[in-house]
């Protein structure tokens, strides 16, 4: 800090020093129950036992959606998809909260959830799909309740809201009865938090007191810009000032993820209202495939991060402990290969809507003049010779 | 029967949808306990309870985007903006999520909400109180825009845009709020929604108009028959999608029209009602379709706004020119 001339006031410590670099560790307040060497520790409020099978569930999901990524990024080199989004590093944030959610919660995603919508059970190709351009979204969102991809900054955060406002008015938060009372998970990252609609969102979840756990994926980068752009205090401290509480997650801890967001999203559905987890990760690969990260972040912070890789911590955890042998890890990767094949083939195999489709949908019913230019290009469209 | 103001059609039909459908929500700034800056929620939160009669925090976008999750958890909201020009922190929400979900979702996202829009000038307001952003709505695909001009049919046209499955922009024109009463008999049945129709028959010029400028036409109709002259005026209600029938067999008899409104001209609801009729009657024009509207200017101070707001008098000079054409 400068000198202070005199007379000037003291307001407190300096922020920007208070706030570290993207490559930090999350600092002593990040919750942490496996660390990137693989060691099991214990945190105070969250005594958890889990089992053998559900860490090695945690593994499967972890390798499987880091394979769907791998496919995707390939897919869309090979001229498949128009663009993919990465998620290359942020397995274990999204498999721990998509193992806490319960089926009668709610999931509002962003477009990279692909981990959440894994654990969901909402098919990888209707993902690809999405970014293949062949739909925008062809998943029910009432089946696996898990919304569509939202491709606007933060702007479902504001639905997630509304939706446990819904909640709240179905009677089904705070009945004490497990399997009906349910929570709303909003996912949005770091580059979000600066937009409108999610203070707007965190305003209105403390109003009323709404059943929602706010998760940011602190990925640390908004395509080329910084956390530090956007961010002079650690995210989740911001929660306080709305008027609830904010903890940091160690992201590439599978383990304090499903912790953390468990307790959340338990703490909502009894009535207790919203939280805000900041899952401190890092995106290992580029914001999309159109993305180049050399150009704006340096090689050094990936190899850091390299070193806290989400999947290799558990694979430790469980060959030290005797958990899972080399059976597992064969047949895991199996399982992926077969994944990986049949995510290839059913991407290609993707038919190109009929141009009608554009005209479908617009409305419940479709308004005259809509149809008009509907008949219109379809003779149109006859005119030409072998064209449909 | 009872005489009632615009305000009390509204409030009426707010009241009845709220009784007959226990999804329905109001929401929006002061709409609870004072019931509203304009008093159209009047009375709804102390009989509905503060969970159907939301009193939100201060922030449009947050009011739609919160109204957007509530309709896909199966409520049918009604939001009120406070006033015309402070839609737009709600713009996005509105543009990008509301108008495009049932056509993300190929249907499977239902939004049954209403988000009413008191519009229009002519209440001597500060900056930002008067304006006319109804063509930035009908512009997007996805939302139907309709608006009323009279107490009878703000109470029905109210309830027919809660019971519609698609997402409706419900335009009231402000000025008219606590202006003329009308009767209003229940047992009348009222028309389809998405309908325009002939408020004055007329042989010489269709007056196209909607909301406010329908007292401008029919006062206008009014004095041009004492000159010996017959307006036919059409009071559009529906701005998205048109509904061009009424309107084309008007101006075929007619083979004169002049659009009616606030909003300004430029890529104003008159472009593409002047496109469309140009278009489909082409040959019974007589003269080019005329726009009467706000100036290409923003919205004036208050002194000044009568000369901005089309009056009678604009009105008869568009149509001597369409006649002298």
């Amino acid at each position: 800090m400068t000198a202070s001339s005199p007379g000037s006031a003291d307001f407190g410590p300096d922020l920007v020093e208070v706030f570290g670099p993207s490559q930090s560790d999350g600092g002593p307040e990040l919750i942490q129950l496996l660390t990137p060497e693989g060691e099991r520790v214990h945190h105070p409020d969250l005594d958890i036992d889990f089992s053998e099978e559900q860490l090695r569930g945690f593994h499967r999901d972890m390798v499987l959606t880091r394979r769907i990524d791998i496919e995707a990024t390939a897919l869309q080199r090979h001229g498949e998809l128009g663009i993919w989004a990465q998620l290359l590093g942020q397995e274990a944030a999204q498999i721990g909260i998509g193992r806490a959610v319960e089926p009668q919660d709610f999931v509002f995603p962003t477009y990279r959830e692909h981990g959440v919508a894994w654990c969901r059970g909402v098919d990888p190709l209707k993902l690809l799909g999405l970014f293949r351009g062949v739909s925008h979204g062809d998943w029910d969102p009432a089946e696996f309740n898990f919304g569509l991809y939202t491709i606007v900054i933060g702007a479902q955060t504001l639905h997630a809201v509304g939706y446990a406002m819904g909640m709240q008015r179905d009677g089904v938060v705070g009945t004490g009865e497990a399997g009906r009372d349910a929570a709303v998970v909003a996912h949005f990252g770091d580059g979000a938090s600066s937009q409108g609609d999610v203070n707007e969102s965190f305003v209105f979840a403390a109003s009323y007191n709404a059943p929602v756990v706010f998760f940011c994926q602190n990925n640390q980068w908004a395509i080329s810009e910084p956390i530090e752009r956007q961010s002079r205090i650690p995210l989740y401290q911001r929660a306080l000032g709305f008027g609830f509480p904010g903890i940091r997650v160690d992201g590439n801890d599978v383990l304090a993820t499903y912790a953390v967001t468990q307790a959340a999203l338990q703490r909502a559905r009894e009535g207790q209202g919203p939280t805000f987890v900041e899952a401190y990760t890092y995106r290992m690969g580029a914001h999309t495939t159109t993305d180049d990260p050399t150009r704006y972040r340096l090689s050094t912070d990936v190899e850091t991060w390299k070193l806290r890789d989400p999947i290799a911590r558990l694979e430790v955890y469980l060959k030290r402990n005797g958990w899972a042998d080399a059976d597992w890890f064969a047949q895991v990767e199996a399982e992926a290969d077969d994944l990986g094949a049949r995510l290839r083939e059913g991407c290609k195999a993707m038919p190109d809507p009929d141009p009608m489709r554009i005209f479908e949908k617009v409305y419940a019913d479709m308004p005259p003049e809509l149809l008009t230019q509907r008949d219109e290009y379809a003779a149109y469209l006859d005119t030409f010779e072998g064209a449909r | 029967m009872s005489r009632i103001t615009l305000a009390k059609g509204l409030n009426a039909g707010l009241r009845k949808a709220m009784e007959d459908d226990d999804k329905v929500l109001v929401m929006g700034e002061d709409v609870g306990k004072l019931g509203g800056v304009f008093r159209i929620t009047d009375g709804l939160q102390k009989d509905f309870g503060e969970d159907r009669v939301i009193d939100s925090p201060l922030a449009e976008s947050g009011i739609v985007g919160t109204a957007i999750g509530l309709a896909l958890r199966g409520y049918r909201p009604v939001v009120e903006i406070q006033f015309d020009g402070f839609v737009y922190p709600a713009y996005d929400q509105i543009v990008c999520q509301v108008a495009k979900m049932h056509y993300r979702s190929q249907g499977r996202y239902r939004l049954p909400m209403v988000i009413r829009i008191p519009f229009g000038g002519g209440i001597g307001a500060v900056e930002h109180h008067s304006e006319s952003p109804e063509a930035q709505f009908a512009h997007t695909p996805g939302l139907k825009v309709v608006a009323c001009s009279n107490p009878v049919d703000g109470y029905w046209m109210i309830q027919q845009a809660i019971e519609h499955p698609d997402p409706v922009i419900f335009l009231e024109p402000k000025r008219q709020y606590h202006a003329d009463k009308a009767e209003l008999d229940e047992s009348v049945a009222p028309e389809p929604l998405f309908t325009s129709r002939i408020v004055r028959p007329g042989q010489d010029v269709t007056l196209l108009g909607y909301g406010p400028t329908v007292k401008t036409c029919l006062r206008a109709a009014e004095a041009a028959a004492n000159e010996g002259r017959s307006l036919e005026v059409i009071d559009l209600r529906t701005l998205s999608p048109l509904d061009m029938g009424p309107v084309l067999d008007s101006v075929r008899r007619t083979g004169r029209a002049v659009v009616v409104h606030e909003a300004h001209v430029n890529l104003g609801m008159g472009a593409e009602l002047a496109a469309r009729v140009t278009e489909q009657c082409f040959y019974s024009l007589e003269a080019p379709v005329l726009r009467v509207g706000g100036f290409d200017t923003p919205y004036p101070p208050a002194r000044i706004e009568e000369d901005f707001l089309p009056d009678l008098d604009r009105v008869l000079d568009a149509v001597d020119r369409s006649i002298a054409f």
